[in-house]
């Protein structure tokens, strides 16, 4: 009897982890984007980016200053390796990123480990 | 009421922020600002510098130059956006400024000035004045900052460390009545005490030693994603829950086998873990030693002519066009152009190249190589951040922060990775115990929490970018900028390297190489007479000729009555004796009667040589020949990239037998000649087309688009920027040596990943099966939890100290001591 619940019990949080890690789409917060010149999102780093989802328009300056904050070194770098930058993110500096992407579509960016992720949609 | 991240001073339609009825803010970015980190902005009217800001524009992506007529400076003090304001029309107004530009987020100032202008005082004078601090920016990106909060962070983990392993020998004692003597016995009120006391320490050991497991775990968990501190937190805080309530409730376990604490794994694992996160911190600082080594190469001050006088000022304050004076023995301070004096420089750690370089008026000169021998005055050409130092560590910066392309396959994986280790524990929770021996709610415990403890999935993680920033730094130390890691892992593959021939595969200028005499003549004579005629000559095979004579130690004399007639010929009087200098024709027109030596110039032309007749007061005295010179060490390198299996084309604009002839000194095997400049690109194509993947190398514009289609663009260091710019690989010494030492290179780095890769998934793809007990039934071999918590802690310091090996790698081309 014990074992059928513990089954089932165990079945169910699989099924929990499944949806929340893969299946569930993180609404994710949007950056507010401003509409002169560049467009610009501020971003904290801490155990991952918020926000984790940038909505850009294509063709124009894209300017992303992230903010580090926690002493893990996991963070410490950030990619975008679709628009080949990158740039190390010292604790509790303000670190602009600035690409312009031309194509529509989502683009990931992520620590050098690929365990932080984050993505820019460009429309 | 005043917004307090900008201090502006704000009114009632102010953006306000939920459970901050105090306050409100001029803009979103404001308010963004202070949502990230209210406690930093609480006490912002005592304190109106917070201390992240000083450090202003440690990056220097958002403002890279533009030319060489832009300062950089970082100002202080800004708290709003109308500060920014403030700064710029200061700067503005200085006489000379053409545009000023501020950007508020990394506290920068951008000023274009116009050309050779002395502004930075001026302009750190005009910020001053407007009531904010301002300082030149360097290149140094605050490394100090960085190393000494890394240094931290590693002795408060060792900190933890102890706390964590002193808990754990008592604990590990008291946990094995059975094992250990002196142990009360177990189901005594001594030992419940006791094992009571275990909870409470052990709980400390995770609260403090432990913390970062759990606020990692859940600041990912917000993130909707699972990383290594979810798998510890989750593993160490079951068995300490499992612990507790067995012995604070042992009437919820009917079996008295079930009572049993396992408070050890907890104060084990987190000591190991934790002593394992300290050693590869210390381990990572290894792999961008390169780039800090670069770093460290810039010097700290200059000495300028100003004002006639000599000053030694902070070289961030050097600008274009000032005189710096160098003396023996010290630093090139900026890169310049020698105006006065010689010496020989020391440019092994730009270049590579051991041996220092003459160095005379007209000759370039780099920032951060040591004059040896004289001394010597140099106009400055770059400085700040167009140095090439500065570039180089930019680029190589760059490079570091790319991906390889074998890494985007893991990060797919490292995707997924976390979650499957979980639902691993959970799977193996249930099999043990649904048809596990008794206790079989212990098993299951045991093996779920060493599954949980044993994935390790940081050393994935690890395994392709630490061996690309140690592959990469390695590079720029042997004077090879690789821009990125697509580059460094496609150049492993490399088949064919195609070689532009002038610049290339040979020093790109004519020198004189051969000399015939006829009659009563001697080389020297010879020489001496062609190179005094040509002495007035601008004509670059003169200049040949007259270098030629000068490193033979020739004197040479003036000439008179210079004449010369294009594409045929030059005639001068040299010491009363009348020199004629030229192609047969010429001499036949003179006078001189050259037929003999009709034969010498077909085989000097044959070896794709220029020659010329030399004729005397009307008699044939030789036959001297220019060319252009295959490069000291062109044949060794294309001698090592045959035994590398590489098949090595040259490509040249030039005719057959020139390039032929060129060919056949180095051993190239397949030329490519009279080639149209727009046509190299295709001819690259062509090679592709073959099934081959090309590395195309080149100096020179016209060879930017083949750089630009080659598999791996390789360009010379001494070329041109724009081929710079389209290559994926600057061979900085200019050398082939470097084409040789790239590919080694790429090969020592990708094995090195490789091996990692291999590692990281065999210990996890073994491990996880093993911790979950699929050996138990056939060898009744079950893993502890402590030795899982060992090897995770170890697996990911061992794939960073296998990239640390990378730092021992050495060119073989060095080595043989071809290039010395």
């Amino acid at each position: 009897m014990s074992a059928v619940i513990v089954n089932l019990v165990g079945l169910s949080l699989i099924g929990l982890i499944v949806w929340y890690f893969w299946l569930s789409k993180p609404q994710g917060s949007l950056a507010a984007v401003g509409s002169s010149g560049a467009q610009e999102a501020f971003i904290v780093v801490r155990g991952g980016y918020s926000p984790d989802t940038i909505q850009v328009k294509a063709g124009r300056p894209v300017r992303l200053v992230f903010n580090r904050q926690e002493a893990d070194p996991c963070s410490e770098k950030v990619v975008f390796d679709a628009f080949g930058v990158s740039a190390d993110l010292p604790e509790g500096a303000n670190i602009p990123v600035e690409f312009t992407p031309s194509e529509p579509g989502e683009y990931e960016f992520a620590c050098q480990m690929g365990m932080l992720r984050g993505k820019v949609i460009v429309s | 009421m005043r917004d307090p991240v900008c201090g502006m001073r704000v009114g009632e339609s102010a953006l306000t922020v939920d459970g901050h009825p105090e306050v409100g803010f001029c803009s979103e970015y404001c308010r963004t600002q202070f949502i990230a980190n209210p406690g930093r902005y609480s006490d912002r009217a005592a304190e109106p510098r917070s201390t992240a800001k000083a450090k202003a524009g440690s990056d220097s992506r958002a403002t890279r130059a533009v030319g060489s007529s832009s300062i950089h400076l970082a100002v202080e003090g800004m708290t709003c956006a109308s500060c920014v304001a403030t700064v710029e029309s200061a700067l503005s107004a200085v006489p000379g400024v053409i545009d000023a530009r501020v950007n508020f987020a990394t506290e920068e100032a951008t000023i274009d000035v116009a050309g050779g202008s002395h502004l930075t005082d001026d302009l750190l004078a005009a910020v001053s004045a407007a009531g904010y601090n301002a300082r030149q920016l360097s290149n140094d990106p605050d490394e100090d900052g960085e190393q000494g909060r890394r240094q931290r962070l590693y002795r408060t983990l060792l900190r933890k460390f102890w706390f964590a392993a002193l808990v754990s020998l008592p604990v590990i004692y008291f946990s094995y009545p059975e094992i250990f003597p002196g142990v009360p016995e177990k189901g005594s009120t001594a030992l419940n005490l006791i094992w009571g006391g275990m909870a409470l320490v052990t709980l400390a050991v995770m609260g403090w030693s432990g913390s970062q497991f759990f606020t990692g775990a859940w600041s990912a968990f917000k993130h909707r994603s699972a990383n290594m501190y979810t798998l510890i937190a989750i593993g160490i805080s079951a068995a300490w829950l499992y612990s507790t309530v067995a012995l604070l409730f042992p009437g919820f376990f009917p079996e008295e086998k079930l009572r049993d604490v396992f408070f050890d794994v907890t104060a084990v694992v987190t000591a190991l873990v934790v002593l394992g996160s300290a050693l590869e911190l210390r381990a990572r600082a290894r792999t961008s030693e390169a780039l800090k080594k670069l770093i460290g190469l810039q010097a700290k001050t200059a000495r300028v002519l100003r004002d006639d006088t000599e000053r030694e000022i902070p070289v961030e304050r050097v600008e274009v066009d000032d005189v710096v004076v160098v003396r023996p023995g010290e630093k090139i301070p900026v890169d310049g152009v020698v105006v006065s004096g010689g010496s020989a420089v020391d440019e092994s750690m730009i270049t590579g190249e051991p041996i220092p370089v003459e160095k005379t008026e007209g000759d370039s000169v780099i920032g951060a190589t040591i004059n040896k021998t004289g001394s010597f005055r140099f106009r400055a050409t770059k400085v700040g951040r167009d140095t090439m130092l500065a570039q180089i560590i930019q680029m190589v910066r760059d490079a570091q922060g790319s991906k390889a392309p074998i890494q985007r396959t893991v990060d797919k994986v490292a995707g997924y990775f976390v979650p499957a280790v979980m639902i691993a524990a959970l799977l193996t929770f249930m099999t043990w115990f649904t048809f596990g021996p008794i206790p079989a709610l212990v098993y299951a415990v045991i093996t779920a929490v060493t599954v949980l403890v044993i994935a390790c999935p940081c050393a994935l993680g690890l395994a392709t970018p630490t061996s690309l920033m140690v592959g990469i730094g390695k590079g720029a130390e042997n004077g090879i900028l690789i821009k990125s890691g697509d580059a460094l892992e496609t150049a492993h593959r490399i088949d064919t390297v195609v070689l532009d021939k002038t610049g290339t595969v040979t020093k790109g200028e004519p020198a004189l190489t051969d000399v015939v005499t006829f009659g009563p003549f001697t080389d020297d004579e010879v020489i001496f007479l062609a190179a005094s005629a040509e002495s007035g000559s601008e004509h670059p095979l003169g200049e040949a000729i007259v270098s030629g004579a000068r490193a033979r130690g020739l004197n040479l004399a003036d000439a008179d009555d210079f004449d010369a007639v294009p594409g045929h010929g030059i005639d001068a009087t040299v010491n009363g004796r009348r020199v004629v200098l030229g192609n047969l024709k010429f001499m036949a027109d003179r006078g001189v009667a050259a037929g003999t030596a009709e034969e010498r110039l077909e085989h000097l032309a044959n070896e794709g040589k220029t020659a010329m007749v030399v004729g005397v007061d009307g008699e044939l005295a030789g036959v001297i020949a220019v060319a252009d010179t295959v490069k000291d060490d062109s044949v060794a390198a294309i001698r090592r990239l045959h035994d590398l299996g590489i098949e090595v084309v040259m490509i040249t604009g030039d005719n057959h037998r020139t390039a032929e002839a060129i060919a056949r000194q180095v051993g190239i095997d397949r030329v490519l000649a009279e080639v149209l400049p727009e046509d190299k690109a295709t001819q690259v194509k062509l090679l592709q087309a073959e099934g081959k993947l090309v590395a195309m190398v080149g100096d020179g514009i016209n060879d930017a688009p083949a750089l630009a289609q080659a598999d791996v663009g390789m360009a010379m260091g001494t070329g041109t920027d724009v081929a710079m710019e389209s290559g994926d690989v600057t061979l900085v010494k200019g050398s082939l040596t470097g084409i040789v030492t790239a590919i080694e290179l790429s090969k020592a780095t990708i094995r090195n990943v490789h091996q990692n890769l291999v590692g990281a998934f065999a210990y996890n793809t073994l491990g996880v099966p093993v911790a979950a007990g699929v050996l138990y039934p056939f060898f009744g071999i079950l893993l502890s939890p402590l030795l899982a918590g060992a090897a995770m802690a170890f697996s990911s310091v061992t794939v960073v100290s296998n990239a640390n090996r990378l730092r021992r790698w050495r060119p073989s081309l060095i080595q043989q001591g071809v290039s010395r």
